[in-house]
């Protein structure tokens, strides 16, 4: 598929309200099909989503460094991939990103979950929900925040870093932003 | 078996095309030191997930034989991998483990491998076929065995520790690296 197209199929998807399916299906048509990643409740409508797709598979990874060492695999075999997690995966993942995809410029598409935003949360949550923004700066590690206006812009970012500079670039998800399912 | 001895048996039964990934440390210095081969991926730092990395390649290339060669202490570190691996079942897959039963490119501290059966815990974990040995003339029969068994089937190579520090780091740059590896593959 040329390029003109996925942007014009991109762009018919952007249309629609950003809902779980919406933003799945988004995904699936920029070229996204290799999910993994460890829940969490906030993402729990977008795992949901995948876990019915035809076009894409999701497979649940034990840990979040596991799951970025399943997308390098993935990367390194011409598939790109995609790592759902909370920001609490940060932590055990981030020498997984700074010893393993910074210098070997190896992609992934992280879609993380914002717990503990705003000092309220559970108490687990607190810390990493304020430094979490901080620890990717540090790492130098790209991000944009999703919001429901927002996602064509920031898709286009992620593949400009994914494509050109062949590194990690994160997408950080609200509460509320999509549907939680039990 | 010196871990030298178990490389230079392992290491002629391996296609070109063949994809391998190896754990960092002793594994990596080792097998490049020995062989560099253009499907090699040499991961050099982000210890335990070479078993990870070999899993993501064997789910999308599964016209090929996928090989890890593990460290001891990379499979202790991950043994949850084991059950990913496990779970998701790919034929293609052969893992490799060289246990040493210590951290030899660190001074040889001990692990737990002298305590704990790794091939044990890979075939309760759902492994196909798991092979166990411990001399040098029975790595041929059983290599060439796991490879035609479909996988994921996992091979624990017993090895005495024999790294000498003056064994070259890998010299190709991570970029590179990944840049051959992924050409080589196709």
């Amino acid at each position: 598929m040329v390029a003109s197209e996925i942007s014009k199929i991109g762009k018919s998807f952007y249309m629609l309200s950003l809902t779980s399916q919406s933003f799945i299906k988004c995904l699936i048509h920029e070229g996204y099909k290799f999910f993994t990643g460890v829940p969490c409740s906030l993402l729990s409508g977008l795992i949901y989503e995948l876990e019915g797709q035809k076009e894409a598979r999701y497979i649940p990874a034990v840990r979040e460094d596991a799951a970025v060492g399943l997308c390098t695999g993935a990367y390194l075999a011409g598939t790109m991939p995609v790592l759902l997690m909370q920001n609490s995966g940060l932590g055990y993942s981030l020498n997984a990103f700074t010893s393993l995809n910074l210098i070997y410029n190896i992609p992934i598409l992280v879609i993380m979950s914002w717990r503990g935003k705003d000092g309220k949360d559970a108490p687990e949550h607190i810390i990493m929900g304020d430094i979490d923004k901080k620890l990717l700066q540090t790492a130098r590690m790209e991000y944009s925040m999703l919001n429901k206006e927002n996602c064509e812009e920031v898709l286009k970012k992620a593949k400009k870093k994914i494509y050109e500079e062949k590194l990690p670039y994160t997408l950080i998800v609200e509460k509320g932003l999509f549907d939680e399912r039990h | 078996m010196k871990g030298t001895e178990a490389f230079q048996e392992l290491l002629p039964l391996i296609k070109d095309d063949e994809p391998v990934v190896h754990a960092n440390g002793f594994i990596c210095r080792e097998s490049f030191a020995l062989k560099d081969r253009e499907a090699n991926f040499y991961m050099i730092g982000s210890m335990g997930l070479a078993s990870s990395i070999g899993l993501g390649v064997s789910i999308c290339k599964p016209e090929k034989k996928v090989i890890i060669i593990d460290g001891d202490g990379n499979v202790l570190m991950a043994l949850g991998t084991l059950a990913m691996i496990a779970a998701e079942a790919p034929k293609n897959l052969i893992h490799v483990v060289i246990d040493n039963e210590v951290y030899e490119s660190t001074g040889s501290q001990r692990s737990l491998s002298s305590k704990v059966q790794l091939e044990a815990i890979a075939k309760s974990s759902g492994y196909k076929n798991t092979i166990r040995v411990e001399k040098k003339d029975e790595i041929k029969a059983a290599f060439l065995k796991l490879k035609e068994l479909p996988g994921p089937n996992f091979l624990l190579i017993k090895v005495k520790p024999c790294f000498e520090p003056s064994t070259g780091r890998v010299t190709h740059t991570p970029e590179e690296i990944t840049k051959r590896f992924m050409q080589a593959i196709g």
